[in-house]
Parts: structure tokens; C-alpha cells; sequence
């Protein structure tokens, strides 16, 4: 019997933080896009053109990457991960301020703030991911993917890490405003170390290993496996970038929790 | 019921802690009118953001056994680029109600008419008044919260908040903090002075406001 009531009391708050996400994201995608010409539609628009323009930049430059893949094959799937895991901890840190008029609703919480960015944001990075693989597809830059399910499970897994990292330091710097001084240079000098502009295989031996310590660099290398499977020799560590990934979560859970007892609505 | 008991609440300042509230305890019954008096900075908002639960207090439990509003007040928290009907369908979404029933019942009670569908930074502060005040009442609950409702806007726009509250919810419980002290004695049956943290109360109107007197005053 109380086991039943705890599971219909969990089901009830469930279903209520279900509709504050909701409704976070709904007036998120107004406040962000308004109405004015394509509007919300500039989600997923505006990564693709970043996306585009740093696919065409290293075209026009012939990158050198180490490997025989076509570069727009390489762009596309590095700097679309860059995008993923990058952009959420961007959007999370000095995601409560604005909001703390609404944190007036007893069933608003800073976690729900960020959850709703935190899907926003991905959700954009994965439309734009999607919509250009299919077109560079359609027009024949690119083969389809060898896998789609584990280029699926390394881009959840970017999200994840890019998720927990997010939401760590949104919490850290409800605290601390270095965290937004430090993140912007952090976040330009970790894009070169992120693996999108490399492939592991291509470095030298000895520094194979010590690349893998970086977590995002497993997480591009499973979405190259899956995209073109064979062709290229992937390096990863699985249990590592989990590992990486739940303690994030745990930590940045607990330090939403604090910022949440520490919430004064204005 | 709601009950609050032993509640602190400190802000950390840049000169140390500052208690602003210091071990309150008291029950609010269904139906209760409770006004409470208090200098500016006396703790009032900060009690009622504890009630509502949007703030935790530093120690000591508050328990609600009844549905609690918001804190009701006539700042009105809005983004300014969201129309007043995006205001609207947010609190609809957040409790669950239906948003065409309270599209229409917001567009009878502000009488704001196109300015529904402008941005609220557009509006003058009577109008927000008129927005927030509407939205507070889309929802039902068995105690309100009011935090200084008559600052702002003309008579009718008074005469109709007193309807919607004082006549139409007449049964519900009512925690009303204002400067207005004529508002709280008209509308309260109990009533409760903050001063210096401490919460004295008093079932006389004419106790409280004298002790408010002295506090005021010296």
C-alpha cells in the first residue's frame, strides 16, 4: 500500500515537473526567438550555419586531420559535437537570474530552469546534426552513416557529459561569477583538445592515451566509429566516459540542490 | 492549515548574517484573515515568500495542508517581451488549466483588450497591475497570499480585486501584508505586527495598530 502511494505521489510530481519543463521551454523559445521572421526556427538554423561555415572554412583550407575521410565528413560530425557539448554549459551559467521572478511558483526550481535549456539546446545541436547529414547526403558529400545506432549512443553520450557539465557549473556560478569568466576562454581553448579537429589515430602512440583522458574525445570518436565505420580505426574508452559522465551528474545534482535551498525570488 | 513554527530566516550581508526573522510560529485556519503590520524591511515579503514556499527558511518548518498561492503582488513578475497572453498560457501550463477559459476570463477582468497581444513591456504599471492581478486569480486556491495590493491602479480597478477576493473568496484563508493599515482593518480578523524579527499578535485592530504606532514612530 505505501510503496503504491509513493509511486502515485512520484507519478504526480512527475507529471508536474513535466508540465514546468514544458512551460519553461515554451516561454524559453519566445524569449529567445520572439516572433520576428523565422523565429524558433533559428534553434537549430543558426547551428547549422556555424556548422556549414567552419565545414566550408576547412574545405577551403584542406585541413590536414590525419586521416583519408573527406573533410566535410570530418567537419560535420566534429564541429556538430563541439556544438552539443559546448553551447548547454553557455546557456546554463546565468540561467537562473533571469528567471527568478517565476521561482515565485512554488513548483518552478532551478532545476527546471535548466532542464529546459538543456533540451533546448540539444534538441537544436541534434536537429542541426541531422538535417545537414541528410543534406550533404541527398547531394552526395557524404555516405550515410555505417552505424546510425552508435553514432546514436556517442551523441547521447556528448549530450549526457555536456548535460551534467552544464548543469555544474550553471550551480557553480549562482556562486561565483568566475565561473562565466573562466568558461569562455575554457570552453575556445578545450575546442582544439575536444577532438573534433583530430582523430585519435592519427596522433602519435604516446599521446593516444593521454587524448583519451579528455572525456569529449571518446564521445566524438564513437560518432565516427558509427559514421563511417571501418574506414577509420577509432579509439575510445566506454567505461571511462561513463564513469566521467555519472560523476558529473551526481555532482552537479547536488549542487543544484544547493542552489535551489539558496534561492531568493526577487 | 498552514503551520509555521520556529521559522528563522538570515541573509548573509557583506558586515555578517542579519536575522531577519526570528523564531515565528503561528497557524493559519481555513478562512483566516491574517493582516500583518510592519515598517518597511521588517521581514513582511520575506514571510510570505517562506509561506508560499518559493524560499526555504533557514530553519524551523512551515507545513501547508492547504493549497497556497503565490505571493500575489502588483510588480508583476513578467519578461518584458512576452505578450500578456503568453504571461497567460505559462501559468496555465504551470497549474495545469485550461488557457482558453482563462484567456477569457483575463480579457473581461483587465479590459486591456489588443494590449493582450503586445509585448508587456509596452504597458503602463496600471496596466501590469490589471495583467498580474488577473492571472493571480485564474487559479483557485484555499489561501491567498497578498503582498500590498492597494499601490497601484484607479478605484475600479480596486473595486474589482475587492470583488474577486473579499466577495467571491470570502471563505478562503487570507494572509494580507500592507502600508495601508485602513486595507488590513477593513479585511482581517487577526492581526500580527512584525518588528525586528519578532511576530507579536494581537485580535484587536487597535492593539496592533498602536504597537505599529510605536514601532513607526518611537
Amino acid at each position: 500500500m505505501t510503496t503504491l502511494s509513493h509511486l502515485g505521489t512520484l507519478r504526480r510530481s512527475a507529471a508536474i515537473q513535466g508540465r514546468v519543463i514544458y512551460a519553461l521551454l515554451m516561454r524559453e523559445v519566445l524569449t529567445r526567438y520572439g516572433r520576428h521572421n523565422i523565429g524558433f526556427l533559428w534553434l537549430f538554423v543558426e547551428p547549422m550555419l556555424f556548422t556549414t561555415g567552419v565545414t566550408i572554412l576547412w574545405t577551403l583550407s584542406k585541413s590536414a586531420h590525419g586521416s583519408s575521410l573527406p573533410i566535410v565528413a570530418f567537419a560535420l560530425t566534429g564541429y556538430s559535437s563541439v556544438l552539443l557539448w559546448r553551447n548547454m554549459p553557455s546557456r546554463c551559467i546565468g540561467a537562473i537570474g533571469p528567471n527568478l521572478a517565476l521561482m515565485y511558483h512554488r513548483n518552478v526550481k532551478a532545476i527546471d530552469v535548466y532542464l529546459a535549456r538543456l533540451v533546448l539546446e540539444a534538441g537544436g545541436a541534434t536537429i542541426s546534426f541531422v538535417v545537414l547529414s541528410i543534406f550533404y547526403i541527398y547531394i552526395g558529400w557524404l555516405d550515410p552513416p555505417e552505424d546510425i545506432l552508435t553514432v546514436a549512443g556517442g551523441w547521447l553520450l556528448l549530450a549526457w557529459f555536456g548535460a551534467s557539465l552544464a548543469m555544474l557549473l550553471g550551480a557553480w556560478g549562482e556562486k561565483s561569477e568566475l565561473v562565466e569568466r573562466f568558461w569562455h576562454p575554457a570552453s575556445y581553448i578545450t575546442f582544439p583538445l575536444s577532438g573534433a579537429a583530430f582523430m585519435v589515430d592519427a596522433l602519435p602512440t604516446s599521446v593516444q592515451k593521454y587524448a583519451l583522458y579528455i572525456p569529449m574525445v571518446n564521445g566524438v570518436e564513437i560518432v565516427r566509429e558509427g559514421y563511417f565505420g571501418d574506414k577509420i580505426r577509432a579509439h575510445y574508452d566506454l567505461p571511462y566516459l561513463v564513469g566521467c559522465c555519472i560523476l558529473l551528474t551526481l555532482l552537479a545534482l547536488a549542487q543544484v540542490a544547493v542552489v535551489n535551498r539558496d534561492i531568493t525570488p526577487e | 492549515m498552514i503551520v509555521a513554527s520556529h521559522v528563522h530566516k538570515v541573509y548573509p550581508t557583506r558586515k555578517g548574517d542579519r536575522v531577519v526573522l526570528n523564531d515565528i510560529s503561528f497557524t493559519l485556519e481555513r478562512g483566516d484573515k491574517l493582516g500583518i503590520l510592519g515598517r518597511n524591511g521588517a521581514g513582511k515579503s520575506t514571510l510570505v515568500r517562506l509561506i508560499s514556499g518559493a524560499e526555504q527558511p533557514t530553519s524551523g518548518n512551515i507545513t501547508r495542508n492547504m493549497s497556497v498561492s503565490w505571493p500575489i503582488a502588483f510588480g508583476g513578475a513578467f519578461q518584458g517581451t512576452l505578450t500578456g497572453l503568453d504571461n497567460v498560457r505559462f501559468i496555465s501550463r504551470i497549474y495545469n488549466q485550461n488557457y482558453a477559459e482563462n484567456i477569457n476570463f483575463v480579457e473581461d477582468f483587465t479590459e486591456l483588450g489588443l494590449y493582450l497581444r503586445e509585448p508587456v513591456r509596452s504597458y503602463s504599471q496600471g496596466m501590469r497591475a490589471r495583467l498580474a492581478f488577473a492571472i493571480s486569480m485564474i487559479i483557485e486556491f484555499d489561501c491567498y497570499l497578498i503582498d500590498e495590493v492597494s499601490a497601484v491602479g484607479d478605484a475600479r480597478f480596486h473595486e474589482k480585486c475587492d470583488i474577486e477576493l473579499f466577495q467571491k473568496r470570502s471563505d478562503r484563508a487570507m494572509l494580507i501584508i500592507s502600508h495601508d493599515t485602513e486595507y488590513v482593518r477593513h479585511h482581517c480578523t487577526k492581526f500580527a505586527v512584525l518588528h525586528e524579527g519578532n511576530m507579536e499578535f494581537h485580535s484587536d485592530f487597535d492593539q496592533a495598530y498602536a504597537q505599529h504606532m510605536v514601532n513607526l514612530h518611537g
